[in-house]
């Protein structure tokens, strides 16, 4: 069959896989629904957690989008949308995909021609992102089970033990906000672009737990993190006008 | 007569189906497209291309699942490292259910919660992916996705996420979260780390506020 990097077929395979895993995702959410009504969790609660995770997810799906349409340039359309679908992360994916293009000798602003290199591209993103399904099934009942023994032996420390994990997380991102931070003292204002937006966005956080309480609306605090994301990211673009 | 499996049981259970099915497909992937476009890999360059990028990805694909598994729960878990996006997406969103519909991490409803949160948050990506890929097809949505105007709201979305993110965990757990940020801080600001380590620098945080929360814990402090 002759080959293009948007051949239908290609497509076509790219659908299957992607509705396996649309798949699990449904059967996973009806599972927990069920089983949160079977231990008496009220409707309402279960249906804000969904509005509210739905509302949460768009930004940060678009921006996934924006990292298909980078990568999709020479790689065409259907394998960027596999890769960031299932598993991939943007940095990652291009990673491997331009680090085998460069083996390859090609370039990443002209469009794969032959078979041999795509197959080789989708081997090595493919290769690359398996370690995490591998052991996911075989470790995840472990590492539960850990987590349960610490709850048994001390319950307090058991809940500090997941909030330091949060924070843990939390703080890295914080600092990352803050990797270039150096340079403006060298004159990059740049680097600030970060901070000011991360800066906005814990504004924005603030007002609405301030909006919650003087006007006692529930609702808003439902809604404030996709707010603030939304906000932190509307308020980059006249952020980076400035600075840059 | 046979036991009942509880809830739990029955995820794991499912989960391991559900993943190793998953991966035999993901494999078959690049296999079949060897098969009908009877082409075999270039051997050589990928052979050192996964020289470059397997020994750093692996080694952080095990790190991230001990960091990410007790946080995401059982459901969480095999959803995540199916569909990816975990420290940028499906964690926060997840956090941020248990947050609000008031439940515990390690309890019964914060792993229902956790479940619900990530298994909606999969869904929405999948669909905005597929709509977004329909129209690429057949409209210029790629170059306004791409448009200068947008790239830096696109560009920020990690700042834009944990700034709020952070006021929300920072305030309520403020004594375990003082050492990690100055830490984070300083590590960021004083050393060439780069906003690519970033994935490294997490399970780092978590182990460090670990250490830190038990130590405190233990004097009293919390």
């Amino acid at each position: 069959m002759e080959f293009s990097v948007n051949h239908p077929i290609i497509f076509a395979m790219v659908a299957v896989v992607i509705a396996v895993v649309l798949a699990q995702s449904f059967y996973f959410l009806v599972r927990a629904y069920r089983r949160a009504l079977v231990i008496g969790m009220e409707k309402k609660k279960l249906k804000k957690v969904i509005i509210s995770a739905a509302l949460f997810t768009i930004a940060p799906a678009v921006s996934i989008l924006v990292g298909i349409v980078a990568i999709s340039k020479f790689l065409g359309l259907p394998l960027p949308w596999l890769r960031l679908s299932v598993i991939g992360s943007l940095s990652y994916e291009t990673i491997a995909s331009t680090s085998t293009i460069n083996e390859l000798g090609g370039s990443t602003s002209e469009t794969i021609t032959t078979a041999s290199a795509y197959v080789t591209v989708a081997w090595v993103m493919t290769l690359g992102i398996l370690i995490g399904l591998i052991l996911t099934p075989l470790l995840t009942k472990k590492i539960q089970k850990g987590m349960k023994k610490i709850e048994q032996m001390d319950k307090k420390w058991s809940e500090i033990f997941s909030n330091a994990m949060f924070i843990g997380m939390i703080s890295a991102f914080l600092g990352y906000v803050f990797w270039d931070f150096g340079s403006v003292f060298s004159g990059n204002s740049t680097a600030l672009i970060p901070v000011l937006v991360m800066a906005s966005s814990a504004v924005i956080m603030l007002i609405c737990g301030l909006l919650t309480k003087v006007l006692k609306a529930r609702w808003i605090t439902d809604y404030a993190l996709p707010i603030s994301l939304v906000g932190g990211m509307a308020s980059a673009i006249p952020i980076t006008n400035w600075l840059s | 007569m046979k036991k009942e499996m509880t809830y739990l049981e029955s995820v794991h259970r499912d989960g391991r189906i559900w993943g190793f099915s998953i991966l035999a497909l993901i494999l078959a992937f690049p296999l079949l497209l060897c098969i009908i476009f009877n082409a075999v890999p270039e051997w050589e360059a990928m052979g050192r291309a996964l020289l470059a990028v397997l020994p750093m990805y692996w080694a952080v694909g095990i790190i991230e699942i001990f960091t990410y598994v007790p946080m995401l729960g059982a459901g969480g878990s095999y959803l995540s490292f199916v569909t990816g996006n975990i420290s940028n997406l499906k964690l926060p969103c997840a956090l941020d259910a248990m947050e609000k519909a008031d439940v515990k991490a390690n309890s019964e409803e914060g792993e229902i919660v956790s479940t619900i949160a990530i298994a909606v948050s999969s869904i929405v990506t999948t669909f905005i992916i597929i709509i977004g890929v329909v129209l690429m097809m057949v409209s210029n949505l790629d170059t306004l996705l791409e448009s200068p105007v947008l790239k830096p709201a696109f560009d920020q979305l990690l700042p834009a996420l944990f700034g709020g993110l952070a006021v929300v965990f920072v305030s309520k757990n403020f004594k375990i979260a003082i050492a990690p940020m100055i830490l984070m801080l300083a590590a960021f600001i004083l050393t060439p780390l780069t906003s690519g380590e970033v994935g490294i620098m997490a399970p780092v945080g978590v182990l460090f506020t670990l250490a830190v929360a038990r130590i405190m814990y233990k004097k009293g402090m919390l």
